[in-house]
């Protein structure tokens, strides 16, 4: 993982937040699914969003990336707004994601998903495509190399050659991150990463999450399941009905009474 | 010829004995280069109307790989091609030939034939930049019938602007294209010496040039699909919204594959006007476009070499078995005795008339056989293949992000 992108660190030094969603709403029709939602990701840290089904991540997350801008708020990334930005200006700005149900390029081998997420990376032209000059050469070398070299870190490179579709399901997942990983990324959005594993599979799971991190790349993760975020975050926020209830470390929200009547339902 | 074969493997870098595809490109090469000669043998030297249909067949096989881009690469259905071809017939008709004395310009132009294969080539990409910016955005269906508008606006446009085209009675007489001098000889109706008259007679000539044309196309467009617009087609046609959200500018690289098949289109078109030395707003209809996206169909999706074999197949049935079948069939009775079905009475026209009517069903007949035995193309890529194997997969739309938003 070397040739990392020179982000702007924290362009809002003072309180390294890379990331800060600012009274962000949406709403679809009559229905408000993120409702005035605040909080702050701190660059190289593991930050994650819980709540129980419906509560608005994945809108959440889709505001962010640009797939349905948010009705009102602010996002603000490394100091620049983002907000309305289309989501290929977004993976460029340093945002990748993921998806909750795959979104893999399945009649693609995984080193072509991979090589594909490094598009935006990329110069050559049409030109250079069309008569593949040397320069176009030596990029899809270099692209070709680089996305060995993540099939390793996420641990697939088995499959290098295989359709994606034809991957095991928690290699599909391996897979999503790599090519997420491959744009770049100074935060990465992993939504429900552990979604369908065994639990041995989201403890290693965590440990790549930890490795992405140790790269110096932040993660922000959804997940559903609070123990497999209570051991890998320091910092959580929960949504639910689309409005932050509770935000702090896992202790924290652990005994947060809001939090619990969210998970358990209110007690009669 | 297995030191060859291993040799063109490290130029295709793939063993060709494993590749279909190179065994296709090798036989196609082949056959390319024995037809001329395999046709003057078997007409005893009068084959020069083959030679000269197969020219024609060329230009049908550039449409097909330039409407695979747009199809089987990045998977955008373009039902109004044809539009794109009438561009670039009608740009050379206007930049090659007397005609625009007759226009309110009154001053003929008359710009050499591959200067002018160039100028319909961007005048074809340039009306597909400008049809493509703002429907694009569009999805699926709606491209298909904004496009299938757009191929029955342009003919109808070049028809009824009489005072610039000469509405149906078409442009003629076009010019003939000229070969560079060091290029002249007996093939361009000269002599070996260098000569005055460079021009370009002889079918053979046309036919050679075609196939030049042909194998550049498919060398730069095979270089395409290998490089990172040829994967974000790919990775727009499997999943819009994840390519986008991986960095792919999804309008930019289709509106890129909408202007390259546009642009081959303009320039099949100008060799087309070129050598029919004539353009009529009658020769682009949508029969035109459908053929070609059933060259594509038929012959097999994404894949080059399969576009190609669909198109001359396509093109041979259309224009040779198709127009003798009437003959074919009355001869055919003839020799077996039933003279009787070849008489006229009453509503029966004759076996030949009855053919003749029945030709398109024929035609139609064979596409849904083909279809129905080969879902994937005689040909197909290992994409379309796979796909159809398993079951096409659900098209995911932009919804269904938003579906299991929780």
């Amino acid at each position: 993982m070397t040739d990392r992108g020179a982000a702007p660190p924290g362009a809002q030094a003072g309180d390294g937040a890379i990331l800060r969603i600012d009274h962000v709403t949406k709403r679809f029709g009559g229905l408000v699914a993120v409702d005035d939602v605040t909080f702050d990701v701190k660059k190289g840290e593991i930050f994650a969003l819980i709540g129980p089904n419906g509560a608005g991540k994945t809108t959440l997350f889709n505001g962010i990336t640009g797939i349905f801008p948010p009705t009102a708020g602010r996002i603000v990334f490394q100091g620049r707004e983002i907000t309305g930005a289309k989501p290929h200006q977004v993976a460029a700005f340093g945002i990748a994601r993921t998806f909750q149900n795959i979104r893999l390029f399945e009649y693609m081998s995984s080193l072509d998903n991979v090589r594909l997420g490094q598009h935006c990376r990329m110069h050559a032209k049409l030109w250079d495509s069309l008569f593949k000059t040397p320069a176009e050469h030596r990029e899809e070398q270099r692209v070709t190399d680089r996305a060995m070299e993540l099939l390793q870190f996420v641990g697939i490179e088995q499959y290098t050659h295989i359709y994606a579709r034809n991957l095991p399901y928690g290699s599909q997942r391996r897979l999503e991150i790599a090519r997420a990983l491959a744009t770049n990324p100074a935060l990465l959005l992993l939504d429900e990463p552990a979604a369908g594993f065994t639990p041995q599979e989201k403890v290693e799971l965590m440990g790549l999450v930890h490795k992405i991190v140790d790269q110096g790349v932040t993660v922000f993760l959804i997940e559903h399941d609070m123990k497999v975020v209570m051991g890998v975050s320091r910092r959580i926020v929960v949504l639910d009905h689309g409005e932050k209830i509770a935000e702090g470390t896992p202790e924290q929200v652990r005994r947060d009474q809001r939090v619990i009547e969210a998970y358990l339902g209110t007690q009669h | 010829m297995k030191r060859l074969l291993s040799r063109l493997g490290s130029i295709l870098e793939r063993d060709p004995r494993k590749d279909p595809n190179a065994v296709v490109f090798l036989l196609l090469t082949f056959g390319v280069i024995a037809f001329p000669i395999a046709i003057q043998i078997v007409t005893r030297g009068s084959g020069s109307f083959l030679i000269s249909q197969a020219a024609d067949a060329g230009v049908y096989v550039l449409l097909a790989i330039g409407l695979n881009v747009v199809v089987g690469f990045a998977g955008l259905l373009d039902l109004g091609y044809a539009a794109f071809f009438a561009i670039g017939a009608y740009t050379y008709a206007f930049i090659a030939s007397d005609h625009m004395e007759f226009t309110p310009i009154h001053q003929a132009i008359h710009i050499p034939f591959w200067i002018a294969l160039l100028v319909g080539m961007f005048a074809a990409a340039g009306a597909g930049a400008i049809l493509g910016a703002p429907t694009l955005r569009l999805r699926g269906d709606y491209l298909a019938i904004v496009t299938l508008g757009f191929g029955e606006i342009v003919p109808r446009l070049f028809r009824n602007a009489s005072t610039w085209t000469s509405g149906v009675n078409g442009i003629s007489a076009l010019d003939t294209p000229a070969l560079p001098i060091w290029l002249n000889g007996p093939w361009s109706g000269d002599a070996f010496a260098i000569v005055q008259n460079f021009k370009i007679i002889d079918p053979l000539a046309y036919y050679v040039i075609m196939a030049i044309l042909v194998a550049i196309s498919v060398v730069l467009v095979n270089n395409l699909r290998r490089s990172r617009m040829g994967r974000a087609w790919m990775a727009v046609r499997e999943d819009e919204v994840a390519a986008a959200a991986m960095g792919v500018n999804t309008v930019g690289v289709k509106l890129l594959a909408f202007s390259i098949g546009a642009a081959f289109s303009g320039f099949a078109g100008t060799f087309y006007g070129a050598k029919l030395s004539l353009v009529s707003p009658e020769n682009f209809g949508f029969t035109v476009s459908i053929t070609i996206l059933i060259m594509v169909v038929l012959g097999g999706m994404g894949n080059i070499p399969g576009v190609i074999v669909g198109a001359l197949l396509i093109y041979y049935v259309i224009f040779n078995i198709l127009p003798g079948l009437p003959q074919q069939a009355s001869d055919f009775a003839n020799s077996i005795g039933a003279t009787s079905l070849n008489s006229p009475s009453g509503d029966w026209p004759g076996l030949a008339g009855e053919v003749q009517r029945l030709k398109y069903l024929i035609f139609g007949l064979i596409l849904v056989l083909t279809m129905l035995l080969r879902p994937q193309g005689l040909l197909p890529s290992r994409q379309r293949a796979e796909e159809l194997q398993k079951g096409v997969h659900e098209d995911t739309t932009i919804e269904d992000v938003n579906a299991e938003a929780t």
